[in-house]
């Protein structure tokens, strides 16, 4: 065999390949000589830390992936639930921070288009997508620039593509001035017999390369997602990727009429890596080789080495293994959409992974060795250390709490993200049934009766204060919010985006967050079925607030039950579910106004969140509520303030615990905690009845008027919340880019 | 009625429109972008909302190019109900089936938000299950909605009284609420016989309680009882 080696392999190559001297070494033990340049390239595509989770992988395991509804946990392109009847949900988030960062609009589109299309490899249509997007302090002068182009980005893809967005996460610190998060997630459905995985069967069978062409774009994308960034970052713009929705829509419906004709055998999107993962993917799940004729493949551009195509990202392709004999059939329909169809190789038995390219053989290596013997780091980790409770005596109250609920109502954390998602259509297909601004987003299956819930959540401050107990709330607050809807949470997808492992301190973050999920996810019977690890982001040496992102979806039998946040008649009374104690430790209100964040972050008790979530779907599924809210963020002043927004009415709150200092007792963020209303005469019904359940719940007030009244406070009208809420970023969006 | 949902590559909302068609009843067919005639006897034309071609080049120009259009002209010739709705009438305007254009939207951004519209006759195809002057909310989404033409049309259509809806606020005010700076709040508008209707906003997706409103609804009973 004959292999020809264009440049020489140097040390300097090597590490411009992002792979350690070991790394190479092993490596090069394994297939016995040197590698060409394109088995360099190959090779570090497969073993950077995007596509082989090295320092990840043996703290994921840890992770509960299985559960009575689970069809495919981790380790597909999409996790897939079963929902009944037939169907099942598949879903998955990702992220795509440091591109979005360097080119906001194509960085945000590329991956909203790569998680659409994690989606639909499955066999399943997408009929939402999300996204938890943190940005730099809105006073940094990119900060404009991002969320604009991030926004815009995220819009002009879905919108295209014709998927709503239902639902999200819009959130700044100066953490992330230099390394934005743009964390985008889709829902999709499926009959249960037509999910399709990456997994080849049979010898000899062909591979057919679908969708846009391949160009010089993207290459070593994900060498890019693995490195630290500094101040020549932006340098990297054309490691970016470029989006096409309109490929991509008719890729969706191409592959899904192949599928629907069963012509698919196995089939894997072109996302990370492009051509190289998937193609190595598909054989080593299905303990075959891999031949690949790269002068078969449909290039947009002419002279492209294999070096090149192996490592392209170009956007909306797929690799698929067909049934032979529906070579025709399938080919006719990739035409009539009007794309490219090329059958560009075949599985052998050999177990090698094989490249030729203008008849020499461009890089011969064993495929399954490729992804097994891919480098695995127990990196080294620091227990973070514990900070002290805050008394809530102890917390100043610098202004007064009406001024502080309008304050809060309108910092840029808080504050109506409508000036956002006005720019996703997120009522297309019809089936939005609570659109965004509520707990949980809520959309109809076909024509129902099923419904889903889906929301993201996330609180950075309480993981930076506290890794465990950060990653045990984001778990707990995102089944809280599908509860609050009325639904049963099913099943949860991670986006773990945190900075340099190679630093124990954040090594030590991300262990200890791994565990919190883990334990919240198993109490509240919640599993993880897919997820995706962000690491490295840092900018000059600084890392983010480690940021994991919880993607949950739940499920509704009836989705004409669901429930909603806002205030609906004039005297329902308001009942508060779970327990006051005035946690203030990291809170929104101790950041925002009193500018410091410090303390533990409030403690999450699991066994009161699973009895009290079980007890709010108790009480919506029997209709005994008007409206629910889970508490958060601001605590039950913000709870209230967001009732009373959204149902244009007022509320008469009593002191209902004269003893705790006010701003505790309206801002505190204890956890566990919902307010629902109900009809005025059922209050002491529902309030008895959880009570004897041992859920505390407390009746505090009245709806009505068209102001809030918190006791001791002066009225405020509820006009007066929603100007402080929406105006904020409107009006810091209008300000003349510096 | 027999109606045909025209699918061109990029279309995204044919299944919404073809729900609110059946649910008035209709007969639907879904006519492919490269077909050369139209399903035997169609009624009505449904140009969908989307992005047809990717809204390349201009929205709706290639589109417009599509064989089937010569099928729609022909149709619409005879008198054949046609309804462009969102890229729809982007498609037939820029199909000359319509006069005008649809520019970006006077805020540069894309917008999908409820939105009150003022129905401005009922004497017609598309409207006679409504009341002249009634306020409907329904909604829009789309990036490139702002209605121009030259003032000569603009006092021909108003002269004939061929603006089919306006933009307005709740109270029915047409100087507010204007979400893209469409030339006197324009949001559709008719051909001369009034047979083809162009409109920005989404009846299609208000038809039912539970999913935002039935104010859409109007749209397709009068359609329903049209032929």
């Amino acid at each position: 065999m004959f292999l020809k080696n264009e440049p020489e392999i140097t040390p300097e190559l090597v590490k411009a390949h992002g792979l350690k001297p070991e790394e190479y070494d092993r490596f090069v033990a394994l297939i016995g000589r040197t590698p060409t340049i394109t088995e360099l390239g190959i090779v570090s595509a497969m073993w950077n830390e995007h596509c082989s989770y090295k320092s990840s992988k043996i703290h994921l395991k840890t992770l509960p992936t299985k559960g009575k509804r689970v069809v495919y946990g981790p380790g597909e392109n999409a996790g897939v639930v079963d929902i009944g009847d037939g169907m099942v949900v598949a879903f998955k988030m990702e992220s795509h921070n440091h591109p979005s960062y360097i080119e906001p609009y194509q960085g945000a589109t590329t991956g909203v288009g790569g998680i659409l299309r994690d989606v639909f490899t499955m066999g399943a249509r997408p009929i939402a997508c999300l996204n938890a997007l943190r940005f730099g302090e809105p006073d940094h002068p990119k900060t404009r620039h991002l969320v604009s182009g991030v926004v815009a980005g995220i819009g002009g893809y879905g919108n295209s593509f014709g998927v709503p967005t239902v639902a999200g996460q819009v959130g700044f610190h100066p953490r992330y001035n230099g390394n934005i998060l743009v964390n985008a997630m889709a829902v999709g459905v499926a009959k249960r017999e037509m999910i399709f995985t990456s997994k080849a069967t049979g010898v000899g069978m062909p591979i057919v390369y679908l969708g846009s062409k391949t160009g010089r774009d993207g290459i070593h994308g994900a060498t890019m997602a693995s490195a630290e960034f500094d101040d020549k970052s932006e340098e990297k713009r054309p490691t970016v990727q470029v989006g096409d929705p309109f490929a991509e829509k008719l890729l969706l419906e191409a592959c899904l009429e192949i599928m629907a004709k069963g012509c698919v055998i196995a089939i894997q999107d072109m996302g990370a890596a492009g051509l190289t993962c998937s193609a190595v993917e598909m054989g080593a799940k299905g303990d075959l080789g891999i031949e690949l004729d790269l002068d078969k493949v449909p290039c947009r551009e002419e002279g492209m080495s294999a070096y090149e195509m192996m490592l392209s990202e170009s956007q909306e392709r797929m690799l698929m293994v067909l049934h032979p004999h529906k070579e025709a059939e399938a080919r006719a329909i990739f035409v009539k959409w009007g794309l490219d169809f090329a059958v560009i190789g075949h599985t052998t038995d050999t177990l090698r992974f094989v490249i030729k390219h203008g008849g020499d053989v461009k890089a011969d290596l064993p495929i399954k060795e490729l992804g097994d013997e891919a480098p695995e780091y127990d990196r080294p980790w620091s227990e973070p250390k514990k900070r002290f409770a805050i008394r809530k005596g102890d917390v100043p109250a610098p202004i007064s709490n009406a001024e502080a609920l309008l304050k809060l109502l309108g910092s840029p954390d808080l504050c109506s993200k409508r000036w956002v998602w006005e720019q996703y259509d997120h009522l297309i297909l019809g089936n939005t049934v609570q659109q965004p601004g509520g707990d949980a987003a809520v959309i109809r299956i076909e024509d129902g009766p099923k419904g889903l819930a889906t929301t993201c959540d996330v609180t950075p401050r309480y993981v930076e204060a506290d890794p465990f107990e950060g990653g045990k709330q984001a778990v707990a607050e995102c089944w809280r919010n599908l509860c609050a809807v009325g639904a049963e949470p099913i099943a949860l997808t991670d986006n773990l985006n945190f900075g340099n492992p190679e630093r124990p301190e954040i090594m030590g973050q991300f262990v200890m967050a791994i565990r919190g999920i883990g334990e919240a996810a198993r109490r509240l019977d919640f599993p993880v079925v897919s997820g995706n690890v962000s690491l490295y982001n840092e900018t000059n040496g600084q890392g983010i607030l480690p940021t994991p992102t919880i993607g949950g979806v739940g499920l509704l039998e009836d989705v004409t039950k669901s429930a909603s946040l806002a205030f609906k008649n004039v005297g329902d009374a308001i009942v508060l579910i779970g327990e006051t104690k005035g946690w203030l430790g990291a809170s929104a209100y101790l950041a925002t106004i009193c500018g410091h964040e410090e303390g533990a972050p409030p403690p999450v008790d699991l066994d009161h969140e699973f009895h009290h979530g079980i007890i709010v779907r108790q009480l919506i599924e029997r209709g005994m509520v008007t409206a629910v809210h889970d508490l958060s963020d601001g605590g039950l002043a913000i709870g209230l303030a967001e009732m009373a927004m959204a149902g244009n009415l007022g509320a008469m709150i009593q002191d209902f615990d004269p003893e705790m200092p006010k701003n505790a007792l309206f801002f505190g963020e204890d956890q566990a905690r919902y307010l629902v209303t109900c009809d005025g005469s059922t209050a002491a019904q529902i309030e008895h009845h959880l009570n004897e359940a041992g859920v505390p719940a407390k009746f505090i007030g009245v709806v009505g008027g068209n102001t809030l009244n918190l006791p001791g406070e002066a009225p405020i009208l509820v006009d007066e919340l929603k100007s402080a809420h929406e105006n904020w970023l409107p009006g810091f969006m209008a300000q003349a880019a510096e | 009625m027999h109606a045909a949902v025209i699918t061109f590559p990029g279309t995204n909302r044919e299944g919404d429109v073809a729900r609110a068609l059946k649910q008035a009843g209709a007969k639907v067919t879904h006519a492919w972008h490269a077909d050369y005639e139209l399903p035997k006897g169609t009624d009505l034309v449904v140009l969908p909302g989307g992005f047809a071609y990717g809204d390349y080049m201009r929205t709706g120009a290639i589109a417009a190019r599509a064989h089937i259009m010569d099928a729609v002209r022909a149709h619409a010739a005879k008198g054949g109900y046609v309804l462009g709705i969102c890229n729809g009438f982007q498609v037939a305007c820029e199909a000359g089936l319509l006069p005008g254009i649809l520019m970006r939207n006077a805020g540069l951004k894309f917008v999908c938000r409820m939105q009150h519209l003022r129905v401005e006759r009922n004497d017609t195809a598309f409207t006679n299950a409504y009341t002249a002057g009634d306020i409907i909310k329904v909604c829009i989404a789309h990036g490139e909605g702002n209605y121009i033409c030259d003032d000569e049309t603009l006092k021909r259509l108003e002269g004939e009284a061929r603006v089919g809806f306006r933009y307005c606020d709740a109270a029915g005010d047409i100087t507010k609420e204007n979400p893209n700076g469409s030339l006197n709040a324009i949001a559709g508008i008719y051909s001369e016989n009034l047979r083809v209707l162009g409109m920005m906003p989404h009846p299609e997706n208000l038809i039912e309680t539970l999913v935002g409103g039935t104010d859409g609804k109007g749209l397709f009973a009068s359609l329903g009882k049209a032929a």
